[in-house]
Protein backbone atom coordinates (compact mmCIF):
# COMPACT_ATOMS: atom_id res chain seq x y z
CA UNK A 1 0.00 0.00 0.00
CA UNK A 2 2.74 2.41 1.00
CA UNK A 3 4.76 1.45 -2.04
CA UNK A 4 1.79 2.06 -4.29
CA UNK A 5 1.20 5.47 -2.78
CA UNK A 6 4.72 6.62 -3.42
CA UNK A 7 4.59 5.54 -7.06
CA UNK A 8 1.29 7.38 -7.44
CA UNK A 9 2.65 10.50 -5.82
CA UNK A 10 5.47 10.67 -8.30
CA UNK A 11 3.24 11.19 -11.34
CA UNK A 12 3.59 14.95 -10.91
CA UNK A 13 7.19 14.58 -12.06
CA UNK A 14 5.87 13.98 -15.59
CA UNK A 15 4.50 17.52 -15.68
CA UNK A 16 7.86 19.03 -14.75
CA UNK A 17 9.44 19.36 -18.24
CA UNK A 18 6.42 21.02 -19.86
CA UNK A 19 5.38 23.17 -16.93
CA UNK A 20 9.00 24.04 -16.15
CA UNK A 21 9.52 25.14 -19.74
CA UNK A 22 6.37 27.28 -19.71
CA UNK A 23 7.31 28.72 -16.35
CA UNK A 24 10.75 29.77 -17.58
CA UNK A 25 9.83 30.89 -21.11
CA UNK A 26 6.36 32.31 -20.49
CA UNK A 27 5.45 33.03 -16.86
CA UNK A 28 8.79 34.56 -15.84
CA UNK A 29 9.06 36.78 -18.96
CA UNK A 30 5.51 38.03 -18.41
CA UNK A 31 6.31 38.82 -14.78
CA UNK A 32 9.46 40.65 -15.89
CA UNK A 33 7.42 42.61 -18.42
CA UNK A 34 5.17 43.69 -15.57
CA UNK A 35 8.20 44.83 -13.60
CA UNK A 36 9.57 46.80 -16.56
CA UNK A 37 6.28 48.66 -16.81
CA UNK A 38 6.81 49.74 -13.18
CA UNK A 39 10.26 51.01 -14.22
CA UNK A 40 11.82 48.35 -12.01
CA UNK A 41 14.69 47.90 -11.00
CA UNK A 42 15.61 51.63 -11.03
CA UNK A 43 12.49 52.55 -9.10
CA UNK A 44 9.06 51.14 -8.47
CA UNK A 45 6.45 53.56 -9.68
CA UNK A 46 3.07 53.73 -11.33
CA UNK A 47 4.10 56.82 -13.28
CA UNK A 48 4.04 55.05 -16.65
CA UNK A 49 0.40 54.15 -16.03
CA UNK A 50 -0.51 57.61 -14.75
CA UNK A 51 1.06 59.00 -17.88
CA UNK A 52 -0.76 56.45 -20.04
CA UNK A 53 -4.21 56.93 -18.53
CA UNK A 54 -3.88 60.72 -18.41
CA UNK A 55 -3.75 60.83 -22.20
CA UNK A 56 -7.23 60.87 -23.67
CA UNK A 57 -5.88 59.39 -26.91
CA UNK A 58 -5.06 56.18 -25.04
CA UNK A 59 -8.63 55.97 -23.72
CA UNK A 60 -9.71 56.27 -27.30
CA UNK A 61 -7.41 53.36 -28.22
CA UNK A 62 -8.77 51.23 -25.37
CA UNK A 63 -12.33 52.03 -26.42
CA UNK A 64 -11.55 51.08 -30.04
CA UNK A 65 -10.08 47.77 -28.91
CA UNK A 66 -12.96 46.84 -26.61
CA UNK A 67 -15.56 48.04 -29.09
CA UNK A 68 -14.12 46.01 -31.98
CA UNK A 69 -13.90 42.94 -29.73
CA UNK A 70 -17.48 43.37 -28.49
CA UNK A 71 -18.86 43.83 -32.00
CA UNK A 72 -16.88 40.85 -33.30
CA UNK A 73 -17.98 38.62 -30.43
CA UNK A 74 -21.60 39.78 -30.76
CA UNK A 75 -21.83 38.99 -34.46
CA UNK A 76 -19.97 35.70 -34.01
CA UNK A 77 -22.55 34.66 -31.41
CA UNK A 78 -25.50 35.90 -33.46
CA UNK A 79 -24.42 33.91 -36.53
CA UNK A 80 -22.50 31.13 -34.82
CA UNK A 81 -25.22 29.97 -32.43
CA UNK A 82 -27.73 29.03 -35.16
CA UNK A 83 -24.91 27.73 -37.37
CA UNK A 84 -23.84 25.33 -34.59
CA UNK A 85 -27.40 23.93 -34.51
CA UNK A 86 -27.46 23.55 -38.29
CA UNK A 87 -24.16 21.66 -38.05
CA UNK A 88 -25.51 19.41 -35.28
CA UNK A 89 -28.79 18.72 -37.11
CA UNK A 90 -27.21 17.93 -40.47
CA UNK A 91 -26.37 14.36 -41.39
CA UNK A 92 -24.14 12.46 -43.79
CA UNK A 93 -22.70 14.29 -46.78
CA UNK A 94 -24.26 17.63 -45.78
CA UNK A 95 -22.54 17.48 -42.43
CA UNK A 96 -19.20 16.59 -44.02
CA UNK A 97 -19.59 19.57 -46.36
CA UNK A 98 -20.46 21.76 -43.40
CA UNK A 99 -17.38 20.55 -41.51
CA UNK A 100 -15.18 21.27 -44.50
CA UNK A 101 -16.56 24.82 -44.71
CA UNK A 102 -15.69 25.21 -41.05
CA UNK A 103 -12.34 23.46 -40.71
CA UNK A 104 -10.74 24.42 -44.01
CA UNK A 105 -10.95 28.20 -43.40
CA UNK A 106 -9.86 27.58 -39.80
CA UNK A 107 -6.74 25.87 -41.13
CA UNK A 108 -5.89 28.59 -43.63
CA UNK A 109 -3.67 31.33 -42.26
CA UNK A 110 -4.92 34.67 -40.98
CA UNK A 111 -2.66 36.62 -43.33
CA UNK A 112 -4.18 34.77 -46.30
CA UNK A 113 -7.74 35.45 -45.16
CA UNK A 114 -7.16 39.08 -44.23
CA UNK A 115 -5.53 39.61 -47.63
CA UNK A 116 -8.57 38.07 -49.34
CA UNK A 117 -10.86 40.41 -47.41
CA UNK A 118 -8.90 43.42 -48.63
CA UNK A 119 -9.89 42.29 -52.15
CA UNK A 120 -13.50 41.52 -51.26
CA UNK A 121 -14.05 44.81 -49.44
CA UNK A 122 -12.54 47.14 -52.05
CA UNK A 123 -14.89 49.80 -53.34
CA UNK A 124 -14.84 48.04 -56.72
CA UNK A 125 -14.63 44.65 -54.96
CA UNK A 126 -16.86 41.60 -55.01
CA UNK A 127 -19.06 42.59 -52.08
CA UNK A 128 -19.87 46.03 -53.43
CA UNK A 129 -20.56 44.62 -56.89
CA UNK A 130 -22.93 42.07 -55.37
CA UNK A 131 -24.71 44.59 -53.13
CA UNK A 132 -25.18 47.04 -56.00
CA UNK A 133 -26.16 44.23 -58.37
CA UNK A 134 -28.83 43.02 -55.95
CA UNK A 135 -30.14 46.56 -55.61
CA UNK A 136 -29.36 46.70 -51.87
CA UNK A 137 -26.99 49.62 -52.41
CA UNK A 138 -27.50 52.44 -54.87
CA UNK A 139 -23.79 52.95 -55.33
CA UNK A 140 -20.62 51.26 -54.06
CA UNK A 141 -19.89 51.93 -50.41
CA UNK A 142 -16.52 52.44 -48.82
CA UNK A 143 -15.85 49.30 -46.75
CA UNK A 144 -12.12 48.80 -46.53
CA UNK A 145 -10.38 51.01 -43.96
CA UNK A 146 -13.68 51.30 -42.06
CA UNK A 147 -14.85 49.71 -38.83
CA UNK A 148 -17.52 47.77 -40.75
CA UNK A 149 -14.81 46.25 -42.92
CA UNK A 150 -12.77 45.33 -39.85
CA UNK A 151 -15.74 43.56 -38.25
CA UNK A 152 -16.54 41.76 -41.53
CA UNK A 153 -13.04 40.32 -41.61
CA UNK A 154 -12.68 39.66 -37.87
CA UNK A 155 -15.99 37.76 -37.61
CA UNK A 156 -14.92 35.69 -40.59
CA UNK A 157 -11.63 34.77 -38.96
CA UNK A 158 -12.96 34.05 -35.47
CA UNK A 159 -16.44 32.56 -36.00
CA UNK A 160 -15.21 28.92 -36.10
CA UNK A 161 -14.05 29.39 -32.49
CA UNK A 162 -17.63 30.26 -31.58
CA UNK A 163 -19.32 27.52 -33.60
CA UNK A 164 -17.15 24.58 -32.50
CA UNK A 165 -17.61 24.87 -28.69
CA UNK A 166 -21.37 25.44 -29.10
CA UNK A 167 -21.59 22.54 -31.55
CA UNK A 168 -19.86 20.25 -29.05
CA UNK A 169 -22.60 20.87 -26.44
CA UNK A 170 -25.52 20.89 -28.92
CA UNK A 171 -24.35 17.50 -30.18
CA UNK A 172 -24.68 16.06 -26.67
CA UNK A 173 -28.04 17.72 -25.96
CA UNK A 174 -30.89 15.30 -25.35
CA UNK A 175 -33.58 16.37 -27.81
CA UNK A 176 -36.21 14.54 -25.72
CA UNK A 177 -35.91 17.31 -23.13
CA UNK A 178 -37.20 19.81 -25.70
CA UNK A 179 -40.02 17.45 -26.67
CA UNK A 180 -40.91 16.89 -23.03
CA UNK A 181 -41.15 20.62 -22.40
CA UNK A 182 -43.32 21.03 -25.49
CA UNK A 183 -45.61 18.18 -24.41
CA UNK A 184 -46.06 19.96 -21.12
CA UNK A 185 -47.33 22.97 -23.05
CA UNK A 186 -44.28 25.25 -22.95
CA UNK A 187 -44.18 28.00 -25.56
CA UNK A 188 -41.20 27.96 -27.96
CA UNK A 189 -39.70 30.99 -26.27
CA UNK A 190 -40.05 29.36 -22.86
CA UNK A 191 -38.44 26.14 -24.16
CA UNK A 192 -35.54 28.16 -25.51
CA UNK A 193 -35.09 30.19 -22.36
CA UNK A 194 -35.49 27.39 -19.83
CA UNK A 195 -34.24 24.29 -21.67
CA UNK A 196 -32.11 24.96 -24.74
CA UNK A 197 -30.20 28.02 -23.53
CA UNK A 198 -29.17 26.60 -20.12
CA UNK A 199 -28.05 23.35 -21.76
CA UNK A 200 -25.92 25.14 -24.37
CA UNK A 201 -24.59 27.80 -21.99
CA UNK A 202 -21.21 26.11 -21.32
CA UNK A 203 -20.49 26.09 -25.05
CA UNK A 204 -21.62 29.69 -25.40
CA UNK A 205 -19.37 30.80 -22.53
CA UNK A 206 -16.39 28.95 -23.98
CA UNK A 207 -17.06 30.43 -27.43
CA UNK A 208 -17.43 33.97 -26.12
CA UNK A 209 -14.25 33.64 -24.05
CA UNK A 210 -12.28 32.40 -27.08
CA UNK A 211 -13.56 34.96 -29.54
CA UNK A 212 -13.45 37.88 -27.15
CA UNK A 213 -9.90 37.25 -26.00
CA UNK A 214 -8.69 36.65 -29.55
CA UNK A 215 -10.39 39.72 -30.99
CA UNK A 216 -9.12 41.91 -28.13
CA UNK A 217 -5.60 40.93 -29.13
CA UNK A 218 -6.01 40.71 -32.92
CA UNK A 219 -3.24 42.36 -34.88
CA UNK A 220 -3.03 41.12 -38.47
CA UNK A 221 -6.71 41.73 -39.30
CA UNK A 222 -6.81 45.41 -38.24
CA UNK A 223 -3.38 46.02 -39.78
CA UNK A 224 -4.57 44.95 -43.21
CA UNK A 225 -8.22 46.01 -43.05
CA UNK A 226 -8.19 49.31 -41.18
CA UNK A 227 -4.64 50.55 -40.96
CA UNK A 228 -3.64 53.70 -39.17
CA UNK A 229 -7.17 55.05 -38.86
CA UNK A 230 -8.22 52.66 -36.16
CA UNK A 231 -5.64 52.33 -33.42
CA UNK A 232 -5.99 49.34 -31.11
CA UNK A 233 -3.91 48.23 -28.13
CA UNK A 234 -2.21 45.52 -30.19
CA UNK A 235 -1.28 47.93 -32.94
CA UNK A 236 -0.10 50.41 -30.33
CA UNK A 237 2.19 47.76 -28.81
CA UNK A 238 3.67 46.82 -32.17
CA UNK A 239 4.10 50.47 -33.10
CA UNK A 240 5.91 51.37 -29.88
CA UNK A 241 8.32 48.47 -30.24
CA UNK A 242 8.89 48.20 -33.96
CA UNK A 243 8.68 51.84 -35.07
CA UNK A 244 8.91 54.21 -32.11
CA UNK A 245 11.45 52.01 -30.24
CA UNK A 246 9.77 53.16 -27.02
CA UNK A 247 9.93 50.04 -24.87
CA UNK A 248 8.58 51.78 -21.80
CA UNK A 249 5.36 52.72 -23.58
CA UNK A 250 5.23 49.31 -25.27
CA UNK A 251 5.47 47.37 -22.04
CA UNK A 252 2.87 49.59 -20.37
CA UNK A 253 0.36 49.05 -23.18
CA UNK A 254 1.22 45.34 -23.20
CA UNK A 255 0.39 45.06 -19.49
CA UNK A 256 -2.92 46.90 -20.05
CA UNK A 257 -3.85 44.40 -22.78
CA UNK A 258 -2.64 41.53 -20.61
CA UNK A 259 -4.92 42.62 -17.77
CA UNK A 260 -7.91 42.67 -20.15
CA UNK A 261 -7.12 39.16 -21.39
CA UNK A 262 -6.58 37.80 -17.88
CA UNK A 263 -9.91 39.29 -16.82
CA UNK A 264 -11.61 37.47 -19.70
CA UNK A 265 -9.94 34.16 -18.85
CA UNK A 266 -10.64 34.38 -15.11
CA UNK A 267 -14.27 35.45 -15.53
CA UNK A 268 -14.97 32.77 -18.13
CA UNK A 269 -13.46 30.12 -15.84
CA UNK A 270 -15.61 31.41 -13.00
CA UNK A 271 -18.75 31.43 -15.15
CA UNK A 272 -17.99 27.96 -16.47
CA UNK A 273 -17.62 26.71 -12.90
CA UNK A 274 -20.93 28.30 -11.94
CA UNK A 275 -22.87 26.78 -14.85
CA UNK A 276 -21.41 23.38 -14.06
CA UNK A 277 -22.40 23.73 -10.41
CA UNK A 278 -25.96 24.87 -11.16
CA UNK A 279 -28.69 22.24 -10.79
CA UNK B 1 -44.52 20.90 -36.21
CA UNK B 2 -45.93 24.27 -35.35
CA UNK B 3 -45.39 27.33 -37.49
CA UNK B 4 -42.85 28.80 -35.07
CA UNK B 5 -40.84 25.59 -35.18
CA UNK B 6 -40.83 25.54 -38.96
CA UNK B 7 -39.76 29.18 -39.06
CA UNK B 8 -37.00 28.63 -36.49
CA UNK B 9 -35.68 25.57 -38.31
CA UNK B 10 -35.79 27.42 -41.61
CA UNK B 11 -33.88 30.37 -40.14
CA UNK B 12 -31.27 28.05 -38.61
CA UNK B 13 -30.64 26.31 -41.94
CA UNK B 14 -30.47 29.59 -43.84
CA UNK B 15 -28.00 31.11 -41.38
CA UNK B 16 -25.97 27.89 -41.40
CA UNK B 17 -25.76 27.96 -45.17
CA UNK B 18 -24.93 31.69 -45.24
CA UNK B 19 -22.14 31.17 -42.70
CA UNK B 20 -20.65 28.44 -44.90
CA UNK B 21 -20.62 30.75 -47.91
CA UNK B 22 -19.18 33.56 -45.81
CA UNK B 23 -16.42 31.30 -44.47
CA UNK B 24 -15.45 29.96 -47.88
CA UNK B 25 -15.60 33.33 -49.67
CA UNK B 26 -12.03 34.49 -48.89
CA UNK B 27 -10.65 31.15 -50.06
CA UNK B 28 -12.44 31.31 -53.40
CA UNK B 29 -11.43 34.92 -53.88
CA UNK B 30 -7.78 34.09 -53.24
CA UNK B 31 -7.74 31.24 -55.73
CA UNK B 32 -9.60 33.30 -58.36
CA UNK B 33 -7.19 36.23 -58.05
CA UNK B 34 -4.15 33.96 -58.25
CA UNK B 35 -5.18 32.82 -61.75
CA UNK B 36 -5.87 36.34 -62.96
CA UNK B 37 -3.93 37.80 -65.86
CA UNK B 38 -4.12 41.32 -64.49
CA UNK B 39 -1.96 42.65 -61.66
CA UNK B 40 -4.82 44.59 -60.07
CA UNK B 41 -7.23 42.54 -58.04
CA UNK B 42 -10.27 42.71 -60.30
CA UNK B 43 -12.92 40.06 -59.97
CA UNK B 44 -13.89 38.26 -62.04
CA UNK B 45 -10.47 38.48 -63.69
CA UNK B 46 -10.39 39.84 -67.27
CA UNK B 47 -8.49 36.75 -68.43
CA UNK B 48 -6.85 33.76 -66.82
CA UNK B 49 -3.16 32.92 -66.57
CA UNK B 50 -0.66 31.07 -64.43
CA UNK B 51 1.98 33.80 -64.60
CA UNK B 52 1.84 34.48 -60.83
CA UNK B 53 2.64 30.86 -60.14
CA UNK B 54 5.60 31.07 -62.48
CA UNK B 55 6.71 34.19 -60.62
CA UNK B 56 6.76 32.26 -57.34
CA UNK B 57 10.10 30.62 -58.04
CA UNK B 58 11.87 33.96 -58.39
CA UNK B 59 10.10 35.79 -55.54
CA UNK B 60 12.82 36.93 -53.19
CA UNK B 61 12.80 35.47 -49.70
CA UNK B 62 9.78 33.28 -50.27
CA UNK B 63 11.36 29.84 -50.29
CA UNK B 64 13.65 30.45 -47.28
CA UNK B 65 10.64 31.76 -45.33
CA UNK B 66 8.56 28.72 -46.25
CA UNK B 67 11.43 26.40 -45.30
CA UNK B 68 11.95 28.10 -41.96
CA UNK B 69 8.23 28.05 -41.16
CA UNK B 70 7.88 24.35 -41.92
CA UNK B 71 10.98 23.50 -39.88
CA UNK B 72 9.88 25.52 -36.86
CA UNK B 73 6.34 24.15 -37.10
CA UNK B 74 7.49 20.52 -37.28
CA UNK B 75 10.03 20.89 -34.49
CA UNK B 76 7.77 22.82 -32.14
CA UNK B 77 4.88 20.39 -32.74
CA UNK B 78 7.12 17.41 -32.00
CA UNK B 79 8.44 18.99 -28.80
CA UNK B 80 4.92 19.94 -27.72
CA UNK B 81 3.60 16.43 -28.33
CA UNK B 82 6.20 15.04 -25.94
CA UNK B 83 5.95 17.73 -23.25
CA UNK B 84 2.16 17.97 -23.57
CA UNK B 85 1.55 14.24 -23.27
CA UNK B 86 3.71 13.97 -20.16
CA UNK B 87 1.94 16.93 -18.54
CA UNK B 88 -1.47 15.55 -19.53
CA UNK B 89 -0.68 12.16 -17.96
CA UNK B 90 0.43 13.92 -14.78
CA UNK B 91 -2.79 15.93 -14.60
CA UNK B 92 -5.11 13.00 -15.38
CA UNK B 93 -3.31 10.35 -13.31
CA UNK B 94 -1.76 12.42 -10.55
CA UNK B 95 -3.39 12.94 -7.17
CA UNK B 96 -1.51 16.10 -6.26
CA UNK B 97 -3.23 19.39 -5.44
CA UNK B 98 -3.53 22.17 -8.02
CA UNK B 99 -4.00 19.91 -11.04
CA UNK B 100 -6.77 22.08 -12.49
CA UNK B 101 -4.67 25.20 -12.06
CA UNK B 102 -1.76 23.45 -13.73
CA UNK B 103 -3.82 22.45 -16.73
CA UNK B 104 -5.27 25.97 -17.01
CA UNK B 105 -1.74 27.35 -16.92
CA UNK B 106 -0.51 25.13 -19.75
CA UNK B 107 -3.56 25.95 -21.91
CA UNK B 108 -3.52 29.67 -21.08
CA UNK B 109 -1.17 30.85 -23.89
CA UNK B 110 -4.04 30.03 -26.26
CA UNK B 111 -6.01 32.96 -24.89
CA UNK B 112 -3.15 35.33 -24.14
CA UNK B 113 -2.40 38.20 -26.50
CA UNK B 114 0.35 36.91 -28.77
CA UNK B 115 2.09 40.27 -29.07
CA UNK B 116 2.44 40.49 -25.30
CA UNK B 117 3.86 36.99 -25.02
CA UNK B 118 6.23 37.80 -27.88
CA UNK B 119 7.52 41.01 -26.31
CA UNK B 120 7.93 39.42 -22.92
CA UNK B 121 9.92 36.59 -24.47
CA UNK B 122 12.02 39.00 -26.55
CA UNK B 123 12.97 41.12 -23.54
CA UNK B 124 13.70 38.00 -21.51
CA UNK B 125 15.92 36.41 -24.16
CA UNK B 126 17.79 39.67 -24.71
CA UNK B 127 18.28 39.96 -20.96
CA UNK B 128 19.73 36.45 -20.95
CA UNK B 129 22.08 37.48 -23.76
CA UNK B 130 20.57 35.07 -26.27
CA UNK B 131 20.42 36.53 -29.74
CA UNK B 132 19.89 33.46 -31.89
CA UNK B 133 16.62 34.10 -33.76
CA UNK B 134 16.09 30.44 -34.64
CA UNK B 135 16.13 29.26 -31.02
CA UNK B 136 13.98 32.18 -29.96
CA UNK B 137 11.39 31.36 -32.62
CA UNK B 138 11.41 27.71 -31.60
CA UNK B 139 10.83 28.58 -27.93
CA UNK B 140 8.03 30.98 -28.86
CA UNK B 141 6.35 28.42 -31.07
CA UNK B 142 6.47 25.68 -28.44
CA UNK B 143 4.57 28.08 -26.14
CA UNK B 144 1.96 28.48 -28.90
CA UNK B 145 1.63 24.80 -29.79
CA UNK B 146 1.72 23.24 -26.31
CA UNK B 147 -1.87 24.27 -25.37
CA UNK B 148 -3.35 22.42 -28.36
CA UNK B 149 -1.65 19.17 -27.34
CA UNK B 150 -2.44 19.59 -23.66
CA UNK B 151 -6.16 20.24 -24.25
CA UNK B 152 -6.82 17.40 -26.65
CA UNK B 153 -4.59 14.75 -25.11
CA UNK B 154 -5.88 15.52 -21.61
CA UNK B 155 -9.50 15.18 -22.80
CA UNK B 156 -8.67 11.91 -24.52
CA UNK B 157 -6.71 10.52 -21.56
CA UNK B 158 -9.46 11.32 -19.08
CA UNK B 159 -11.66 8.88 -21.05
CA UNK B 160 -8.94 6.22 -21.17
CA UNK B 161 -9.40 3.20 -18.92
CA UNK B 162 -6.03 2.79 -17.23
CA UNK B 163 -6.92 -0.68 -15.91
CA UNK B 164 -6.35 -1.84 -19.49
CA UNK B 165 -2.65 -1.25 -18.89
CA UNK B 166 -2.75 -3.47 -15.81
CA UNK B 167 -4.56 -6.10 -17.87
CA UNK B 168 -1.87 -5.94 -20.55
CA UNK B 169 0.84 -6.29 -17.93
CA UNK B 170 -0.94 -9.25 -16.33
CA UNK B 171 -0.90 -10.84 -19.77
CA UNK B 172 2.86 -10.53 -19.80
CA UNK B 173 3.76 -7.26 -21.50
CA UNK B 174 6.41 -5.02 -19.99
CA UNK B 175 5.22 -1.57 -18.93
CA UNK B 176 6.72 0.32 -21.92
CA UNK B 177 5.30 -2.28 -24.33
CA UNK B 178 1.91 -2.09 -22.64
CA UNK B 179 1.94 1.69 -23.14
CA UNK B 180 2.91 1.25 -26.78
CA UNK B 181 0.38 -1.49 -27.55
CA UNK B 182 -2.59 -0.26 -25.53
CA UNK B 183 -2.40 3.45 -24.78
CA UNK B 184 -0.78 4.79 -27.96
CA UNK B 185 -3.48 3.39 -30.33
CA UNK B 186 -6.24 4.88 -28.13
CA UNK B 187 -4.46 8.23 -28.05
CA UNK B 188 -3.55 8.39 -31.73
CA UNK B 189 -6.66 10.36 -32.85
CA UNK B 190 -5.87 12.92 -30.16
CA UNK B 191 -2.29 13.09 -31.42
CA UNK B 192 -3.37 13.60 -35.01
CA UNK B 193 -5.92 16.28 -34.12
CA UNK B 194 -3.69 18.20 -31.77
CA UNK B 195 -0.61 17.72 -33.93
CA UNK B 196 -2.48 19.09 -36.93
CA UNK B 197 -3.78 22.15 -35.13
CA UNK B 198 -0.46 22.76 -33.40
CA UNK B 199 1.34 22.59 -36.74
CA UNK B 200 -1.14 24.95 -38.40
CA UNK B 201 -1.05 27.39 -35.47
CA UNK B 202 2.73 27.50 -35.70
CA UNK B 203 2.72 27.97 -39.48
CA UNK B 204 0.23 30.81 -39.09
CA UNK B 205 1.72 32.55 -36.07
CA UNK B 206 2.44 36.21 -36.62
CA UNK B 207 2.18 38.07 -33.29
CA UNK B 208 4.90 36.17 -31.42
CA UNK B 209 7.19 35.64 -34.40
CA UNK B 210 7.30 39.32 -35.36
CA UNK B 211 9.42 40.11 -32.30
CA UNK B 212 11.69 37.10 -32.61
CA UNK B 213 12.66 37.19 -36.28
CA UNK B 214 15.69 38.90 -37.73
CA UNK B 215 16.65 39.80 -41.31
CA UNK B 216 17.83 36.28 -42.10
CA UNK B 217 15.19 34.32 -40.18
CA UNK B 218 11.73 35.36 -41.38
CA UNK B 219 8.79 33.03 -41.09
CA UNK B 220 6.23 32.81 -43.89
CA UNK B 221 3.45 34.97 -42.35
CA UNK B 222 5.98 37.72 -41.58
CA UNK B 223 7.38 37.60 -45.09
CA UNK B 224 3.89 37.61 -46.62
CA UNK B 225 2.67 40.58 -44.60
CA UNK B 226 5.84 42.38 -45.62
CA UNK B 227 5.07 41.75 -49.31
CA UNK B 228 1.54 43.02 -48.74
CA UNK B 229 2.73 46.19 -47.06
CA UNK B 230 5.39 46.94 -49.64
CA UNK B 231 3.90 45.97 -52.99
CA UNK B 232 0.90 43.69 -53.09
CA UNK B 233 0.55 41.68 -56.30
CA UNK B 234 -1.24 38.40 -57.11
CA UNK B 235 1.91 36.42 -56.28
CA UNK B 236 0.66 36.58 -52.69
CA UNK B 237 -2.60 35.04 -53.89
CA UNK B 238 -0.61 32.32 -55.63
CA UNK B 239 1.33 31.57 -52.42
CA UNK B 240 -1.93 31.57 -50.50
CA UNK B 241 -3.57 29.22 -53.00
CA UNK B 242 -0.68 26.80 -52.66
CA UNK B 243 -1.10 26.93 -48.87
CA UNK B 244 -4.84 26.30 -49.26
CA UNK B 245 -4.12 23.31 -51.50
CA UNK B 246 -1.61 22.01 -48.96
CA UNK B 247 -4.20 22.38 -46.19
CA UNK B 248 -6.81 20.51 -48.25
CA UNK B 249 -4.36 17.65 -48.77
CA UNK B 250 -3.54 17.51 -45.06
CA UNK B 251 -7.25 17.53 -44.16
CA UNK B 252 -8.00 14.79 -46.71
CA UNK B 253 -5.24 12.72 -45.19
CA UNK B 254 -6.67 13.36 -41.70
CA UNK B 255 -10.15 12.44 -42.92
CA UNK B 256 -8.80 9.10 -44.12
CA UNK B 257 -7.02 8.51 -40.82
CA UNK B 258 -9.53 9.57 -38.18
CA UNK B 259 -12.49 11.29 -39.85
CA UNK B 260 -13.22 15.00 -39.95
CA UNK B 261 -15.72 14.88 -37.08
CA UNK B 262 -12.93 14.29 -34.61
CA UNK B 263 -11.33 17.55 -35.64
CA UNK B 264 -14.24 19.47 -34.13
CA UNK B 265 -12.76 18.74 -30.69
CA UNK B 266 -9.77 20.83 -31.62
Amino acid sequence: MTAQRTTRDRTWLLAVPGVGFLFAAYAVPLALLLLVSFKFPETFTLSAYQHFFADSYNWHVIWNTVRAALLTTGFCLLLGYPAAFALAWSRGAVQILFLICLILPLSVGIVVKAFAWTIVLRTDGVLNQALVGLGILGQPMRLIFTEAGLIFGAVNVFIPFMILPIYSVVRLMDSRLVEAAQTMGATPLYVFRRVVLPLTLPGVIAGIAFVFSMSLAMYVVPTLLVGERYMTLSRQIARSYLYLRDEQLGSTVAVVLLVFSLAVIVSSQWLAGRTRGAP
Amino acid sequence: MTRTQILTRGAVWIIGFAVCVYLMLPLFVTVAVSFSESSVFNLPPPSWSTRWYEALATKRGLLPALGLSVQIALLSTAISLVLGTLAAIAVVRGRFPGRDALSTFVVSPLMMPGLVVGIALLQFLRGMGMRDAYTGLLIGHVIVTLPFVMRTVQASLSLFDFTLLDAARTLGLTYPRALLKVMVPVLSPAYITSGLFAFLASMDNYPISIFLTDARNKTLPIQMLEYLEVRPDPTIAAVSSCLILLTILVLLFTERLIGLRRLTDF
